[in-house]
């Protein structure tokens, strides 16, 4: 490759077949050519994000399953002309019926208690009836429903308290942060299941009960995401010029900081989501629940789970789409932890 | 420069890697002689291929890494275990010249071998490499000791008291006091210089031939840059080492090379003896990074910078590499890349400005006044 | 070890010790308050009141009840059960479900660590194969859905679909009947340990000391075995802590699926009955538990690797 020229006749050689220009040994002087800086195809870091986010099938699959998950949740209790807490003693347990698909054995609508005959050969029960006859399709998405706003409205209280609680343990140190600081830690090292228990005890069981005891178990992650970022925004001196002038410290700081941890504090509420659908599941099992007639999917999954060996289905149904949903979430959140974050990714 | 067959004689060298984007051409077409005793310095921006280069001699290319093309052959001495022994006790590892018989001799092409003949006869036993971070180039988990007697118990099944006593002899010639001790040490227990003195042992474990010192003390406090330098240099003259250095900082060359290759975007475009690099240097890239160095002596002014970045060798470009940031860039530079000019015996360079018809341009004036003072230096200093 | 690990092992000592107290001043609290302990039950006669009181040392000052409430908890007097098994002591109750239990846990997490740090490894020395596509969907699966998924569609699947297994916990056969919800409690540790020895080992091979490892020229098997996998299972103790106290959650609802005699379904039951004695002392167990392993997970971890220079994030 490097060929190296000792006399005119190499020269000659490695010159052969270049056509020489009479300017080729002309400086090129042109002084300005280094004057411009290169400038490169800028992109904002949200556009970034979202083409990231984009390019990762599992998140994309995440995303789209919820979202019909909530169309459906919303819809078909709406329009199905069965109530989630309809009761039907003529129709109880029967099982799955989908039309179209009864060629599937699990669809048949055959394996039930009440069969599909005589009055009920016209109707369908998607995903069949409970012991009470009430209409598990419409229960199932009411459930998940309940679910999602359980979860998403803690999570919701949770960031609020978090960044709030980090902000003032960040921005006024001293022995307040010390103080909760130390708050923090203890409440962290007492398990969630006995928290949850405990305050349920305590508090009348019912759907805003549940609400409050999620909220009590997730901002921990928030509280110190939100505190080292103000510690580390503290320390920078533009915030002490700007003090000079008069501005309120604690307004310059939130504003600084919430850009800063926004994508985290996304990621984390993503991760939160299910935790909290599990958790909710978790205490419906343990029989802290949401009071009948309402519905949930760990009231549904608990309730099926009494009769698991005449009619599964009535627990598989709400047990799957319970799973679906929670994986749905973190292939969402792990996607926008990958975009926000992408050397997170290798890790 | 000696006519004898030298330790490692890399011919056309050509590596690329492979990355989402297409093929990356890393290095492209590097000769390279190493003789026994030599010290040579491979200079140049990270991401020039110097690194690579060396690596491609060690066999620890990354996995998407392939050499398309080219001969890295070296020369060892092929000796039976009776004559290693022999060896290791009446010289310290040390072979006089015209000890070996010519039979003993063996030469490979390390291109063409198989990853196991290279793990097992040259990596680590014949060439040895220390690192650039001492801090990160250590495993966290295991004694300095075992770490140090790591390859000999690998590559000789020296015994393990022996190989116990030889690791103390070698902390000890690396210059670490306390080295019984030190041995059952773990890193985080050792500062940065330390530290690198026990890559340097690590290295020197197996008694080498040739030792690459990749950035060996850019990570260092500067005070101890000079101790890890002299180090080196003592330890290759009682041993006999042939060292290969990679560095940015030519401060560093100027202390220990005796030969230099300057490279850029995986091409040697210079080389020379370090005289020649440094009083007589003709590629302007060369007068870029002469002019770069930090100096105390220099006024704060702009001096002569290289304006721009390296390529991105996604692409190879078209005639010369460097004539975008070249403001002695000729019209030719942009069409055909310009060939190896030979100007003495062993001064070689990579640019149209040496061609018998080109104009003749002079390195810039700071830089002549600099390399003069340079010059009056060195004759104080001898 | 130096001045500072034990600085800061006395510091998560205290910590715990604090947390502790706090736990249990939540729960004397609560069980002063609560409706229809053996504190206030108005079906209790006065004399059988009187009984009590002076039992638990009612008839003194607050602060010395609490005193003697903490002493009694200690010794592991919890008081009597008195809806799940009327005037048994809850020690007795408790006492012989705490062997089920921690077997089942400790079961899953040997089961989980030992599979899940193979698929890790296996996974990040084969990247972008079948392996690791395998591990990374098994993570993915096994993070996001919770054990007692896996362990009801085991059950309808091997139980009631193609019986194989027991539905239900037989006590004369315990090995077979906890297949089951060992397999399904595992699931989640192997996906958890997988998917963090997975991008600790490709860390660790992509690290420097590996390349010196490798430069030295040693196999590629002991560099593996030698450097790698040493490196890359230490921070596996990390995750752990976390992965035990989800066991503690997730098990309590598959012992009361499966119906095993542990201390989770015994708890559920108290809830169910509202036994306050049992759901205190069930409490107060699986509180000391959590701390107990939170503060030994803190701890080893800070003593086995070298590299980790303890309270180092006090300043």
């Amino acid at each position: 490759m490097a060929k190296i020229v000792r006399n005119q006749k190499d020269f000659d050689e490695f010159l052969e077949g270049y056509h020489m220009m009479p300017q080729d040994y002309e400086l090129i002087d042109i002084p300005e050519r280094f004057d411009h800086d290169e400038v490169a195809p800028s992109s904002t870091f949200m556009h970034d994000v979202w083409v990231r986010f984009k390019s990762n099938k599992g998140a994309l699959i995440g995303a789209t399953v919820i979202v019909i998950f909530l169309i459906l949740s919303f819809l078909c209790p709406a329009v199905s002309h069965y109530t989630f807490d309809g009761v039907d003693t003529a129709q109880q347990s029967m099982s799955p019926r989908i039309p179209g698909l009864e060629w599937i054995p699990w669809f048949s609508g055959q394996s039930g208690i009440v069969q599909y005959t005589g009055d009920l050969a016209g109707t369908y029960h998607f995903f069949g009836t409970d012991v009470l006859g009430r209409d598990l399709w419409v229960r199932c998405w009411e459930g998940c429903r309940i679910s999602l706003f359980v979860a998403g409205t803690a999570v919701l209280v949770n960031v609020f308290i978090g960044i709030l609680y980090g902000m003032i343990s960040g921005y006024f140190g001293g022995w307040v942060d010390s103080i909760m600081q130390r708050f923090q830690e203890i409440v962290n090292s007492i398990p969630t299941l006995v928290i949850l228990t405990l305050l349920l005890l305590v508090m009348k069981p019912g759907l805003y009960t549940i609400i409050v005891a999620l909220i009590l178990t997730e901002w921990i992650g928030m509280a110190r995401i939100t505190r080292a970022q103000v510690l580390k925004i503290k320390e920078q001196e533009f915030i002490l010029a700007s003090r000079t002038l008069g501005a309120s410290g604690f307004f310059i700081i939130f504003k600084k900081v919430l850009p800063n941890i926004f994508g985290q504090i996304i990621i984390m509420a993503m991760f939160s989501i299910p935790n909290a659908i599990f958790y909710e599941a978790f205490l419906a099992m343990v029989g802290l629940g949401i009071p009948a007639p309402q519905a949930s999917l760990g009231s549904l999954i608990n309730d099926g789970f009494k009769s698991i060996l005449v009619t599964p289905y009535q627990v598989v149904i709400p047990v799957v789409i319970l799973g679906i949903l929670m994986l749905s979430f973190n292939m969402m959140a792990d996607g926008l932890r990958d975009a926000f974050d992408p050397k997170m990714k290798e890790m | 420069m000696s006519e004898k067959q030298p330790i490692l004689k890399i011919r056309d060298l050509d590596i690329s890697f492979k990355t989402d984007g297409g093929n990356v051409k890393a290095v492209r077409g590097v000769d390279l002689d190493l003789h026994r005793g030599e010290t040579i310095a491979i200079v140049g921006e990270s991401g020039s291929g110097k690194s690579v280069t060396t690596k491609a001699v060690m066999g620890i290319l990354a996995g998407n890494g392939t050499i398309n093309n080219g001969t890295i052959e070296y020369t060892y001495a092929d000796l039976s275990p009776e004559r290693i022994t022999e060896v290791q006790e009446k010289y310290d590892g040390v072979i006089p010249e015209g000890y070996l018989k010519p039979e003993e001799l063996k030469t490979v092409d390390i291109v063409k071998s198989t990853p196991k003949f290279i793990q097992s006869e040259i990596r680590g036993r014949r060439i040895a490499m220390v690192f650039q971070d001492p801090m990160t180039s250590l495993d966290p988990t295991m004694t300095i000791g075992k770490q140090v007697m790591e390859a000999m118990r690998f590559h000789y099944n020296t015994p393990k008291k022996e190989a116990w006593k030889r690791a103390v002899r070698l902390l000890e010639l690396v210059g670490i006091t306390d080295a019984e001790k030190r041995m059952k040490n773990y890193p985080h227990q050792l500062s940065g210089g330390m530290r690198q003195r026990v890559v340097i042992a690590i290295a020197l474990s197996c008694d080498p031939e040739v030792l690459i010192c990749d950035e060996p003390t850019t990570a260092l406090d500067v005070t101890i840059q000079a101790k890890i330098l002299e180090l080196i240099k003592e330890i290759q003259k009682k041993k006999d080492l042939s060292v290969i250095y990679i560095t940015h900082d030519l401060g560093v060359v100027a202390k220990v090379a005796d030969y230099v290759n300057v490279m850029y975007a995986g091409r040697i475009i210079e080389t020379g003896t370090v005289n020649e690099i440094f009083y007589d240097p003709r590629h302007p890239y060369t007068w870029g990074l002469l002019a770069s160095m930090p100096d105390v002596d220099s006024s704060d002014d702009e001096l002569y910078t290289i304006p721009g970045t390296p390529p991105n060798m996604l692409h190879e470009p078209k005639g010369d590499a460097f004539a975008p940031r070249n403001r002695f860039a000729l019209k030719i530079d942009e069409k055909l890349a310009p060939p190896m000019f030979q100007l003495t015996p062993t001064h070689k360079v990579a640019s149209w400005l040496a061609a018998p018809e080109a104009p003749k341009v002079d390195m810039p004036e700071d830089l002549k006044k600099r390399i003069d003072r340079m010059k009056k230096e060195a004759d104080i200093n001898v | 070890m130096d001045k500072s690990t034990i600085k800061y092992i006395l510091k998560r000592l205290a910590i715990s010790v604090v947390t502790l107290l706090v736990i249990v001043l939540v729960l004397f609290l609560l069980m002063k308050m609560m409706p229809g302990t053996p504190f206030n039950d108005e079906k209790l006669t006065e004399t059988q009141k009187a009984a009590i009181y002076a039992a638990y040392g009612l008839d003194k000052p607050v602060l010395e009840q609490f005193w003697i409430y903490i002493c009694n908890m200690l010794k592991g007097d919890f008081g009597i059960s008195y809806a799940i098994q009327r005037n048994m002591s809850v020690s007795a109750l408790v006492g012989p479900r705490i062997g089920v239990s921690f077997g089942l846990g400790i079961g899953a997490v040997i089961i989980g660590t030992i599979f899940g740090i193979l698929l890790g490894i296996v996974a990040a020395l084969n990247r972008n194969t079948f392996w690791d596509t395998f591990a990374t969907v098994l993570s993915v699966i096994g993070v996001s859905i919770p054990s007692f998924v896996f362990c009801l569609l085991l059950l309808i699947l091997l139980g009631v679909q193609w019986p194989v297994l027991p539905v239900l916990y037989n006590s004369s056969n315990p090995l077979q009947s906890s297949i089951i919800p060992m397999v399904a409690l595992s699931m989640g540790v192997i996906a958890n340990v997988a998917r963090f020895t997975r991008s600790e080992m490709i860390e660790v091979m992509g690290s420097e000391y590996i390349q010196l490892a490798e430069a030295k020229g040693i196999s590629r098997r002991h560099l593996i075995f030698h450097h790698a996998i040493r490196n890359c299972l230490i921070p596996v103790i990390t995750v752990l802590g976390p992965i035990i106290v989800g066991l503690m959650t997730g098990s309590m609802v598959i012992e009361k699926i499966c119906a095993i005699p542990g201390l989770g379904s015994l708890l559920v039951k108290a809830i169910e009955v509202r036994d306050y004695n049992v759901i205190l002392a069930v409490s107060f167990l699986y509180s000391v538990l959590y701390i107990v392993v939170m503060l030994i997970v803190d701890v080893a971890y800070g003593i086995i690797d070298p590299r980790i220079r303890l309270g180092k994030d006090e300043a």
